[in-house]
């Protein structure tokens, strides 16, 4: 187990006490049509080698623990690739705000 | 249930989109092409290759050596897609796969991950508590098999053989592929006769 | 660097008990839980270019990823004895015990 000092990065989940509890839900909804599409242009996105999956993962992880937990799972794929369009000067960060 | 998105994230997409396809870099027509082609994917594919495996041993072989070139076996393009491997289910030893980092899912023979599959709890609990996740679906395994989570950490795409139940002899692949659920792939449940 | 995997299929590794994430910015794919851990080696999976450059879009090399093994109860200190965790390993993580 980890110490104190050796607390895992947010998205390092394995095993976690704070999950202990929670019974895991048995949802099998297909992702909505905003999931399909962030899934759909990511895919668009790597193809044209603009982004790596290891970039959408460390965007991800990136995401302070709060909001990590509190978005949805395509949010967080969202806000990881915006912020990789900006990082790559692909699309200015006013543009989004 | 999984939160609908909120509007600002909803916002944020289209504010994305417009700046991307503004600069030529994406388009609509390419979005919706690959939504399409990702729609295709299910669970049907893997059931396929499993029941295949059932009936023939040399797919059995291919399958459990080299999962990608089983999948293509079966007509799935898997140019681009992670390798594929397979882990076989025993009298002894039961599989049940998980991505504790993130949700790597073998997409390319099973299709979208479940919302379960990606959930905090899930990722937290499967690697820790696994006999506790699988009662909650229902499966119980006996004190000999030993329980063998697959944290799907790197590379690889994991996915499960099952076992070929019992009452099952003389079904053709069709009929064997029916009862070979997503679940079943994953190593949350197994396959059951009727 | 030769592409041959160092551990053969059998061999006792121990994974390094190296916490990245609380010297900076990074991207790993060993989950916490198993960092210090004695495990073995199931089999090398082949070389694959290193996630952690490639998360940052930095020059890849490949490196040796294996299925290692653990045995679940050590970990957690609870759990059934003879219960297991497979991970796959990049090679740099892994020294020999």
């Amino acid at each position: 187990m980890p110490d104190d000092q050796h607390t895992p990065a947010t998205h390092d989940i394995g095993g976690l006490p704070r999950f202990h509890c929670t019974p895991v839900e048995h949802d099998e909804a297909p992702p909505d049509a905003f999931g399909k599409k962030v899934d759909a242009l990511r895919q668009v996105l790597a193809q044209k080698k603009l982004m790596t999956v290891d970039e959408l993962r460390r965007g991800i992880e990136s995401i302070p623990e709060g909001e990590y937990f509190a978005l949805g799972y395509y949010e967080r794929w969202l806000r990881s690739i915006a912020g990789l369009m900006v990082e790559k000067g692909l699309v200015a960060k006013d543009v989004l705000e | 249930m999984a939160a609908p998105p909120r509007p600002e994230s909803l916002a944020l997409l289209d504010r994305l989109m417009e700046a991307l396809k503004a600069k030529g870099i994406v388009s609509d027509a390419e979005i919706a092409e690959r939504q399409a082609n990702t729609d295709k994917a299910s669970p049907e594919t893997g059931a396929r290759m499993v029941a295949r495996a059932w009936t023939d041993p040399a797919y059995r072989a291919l399958l459990l050596s080299d999962g990608t070139a089983a999948a293509e076996a079966m007509g799935v393009s898997m140019a681009g897609a992670p390798p594929l491997g397979v882990l076989e289910n025993t009298r002894t030893r039961h599989h049940l796969v998980v991505c504790t980092l993130c949700s790597c899912y073998p997409r390319a023979v099973l299709g979208y991950p479940p919302s379960w599959y990606k959930s905090f709890a899930y990722r937290s609990r499967a690697v820790r508590e696994p006999r506790a996740v699988l009662a909650e679906w229902g499966l119980s395994l006996p004190d000999s098999v030993e329980v063998r989570v697959v944290d799907s950490t790197a590379d690889y795409r994991w996915m499960v053989l099952p076992m070929r139940p019992v009452g099952t002899e003389g079904w053709d692949a069709a009929r064997l592929a029916a009862i070979v659920t997503r679940d079943a792939l994953l190593g949350v449940a197994v396959p059951k006769v009727g | 660097m030769s592409d041959a995997p160092r551990f053969a299929p059998g061999a006792t590794v121990r994974v390094k008990d190296d916490w990245p994430e609380r010297r900076g910015p990074c991207h790993i794919r060993t989950p916490h839980y198993i960092r210090g851990r004695r495990g073995t080696i199931v089999r090398p999976l082949g070389v694959f270019a290193n996630p952690e450059d490639l998360a940052f879009a930095r020059p890849a090399p490949k490196r040796n990823l294996y299925h290692v093994l653990f045995e679940q109860e050590p970990i957690w200190d609870e759990g059934k004895p003879g219960d297991t965790v497979m991970v796959e390993v990049f090679e740099h993580w892994l020294e020999e015990a």
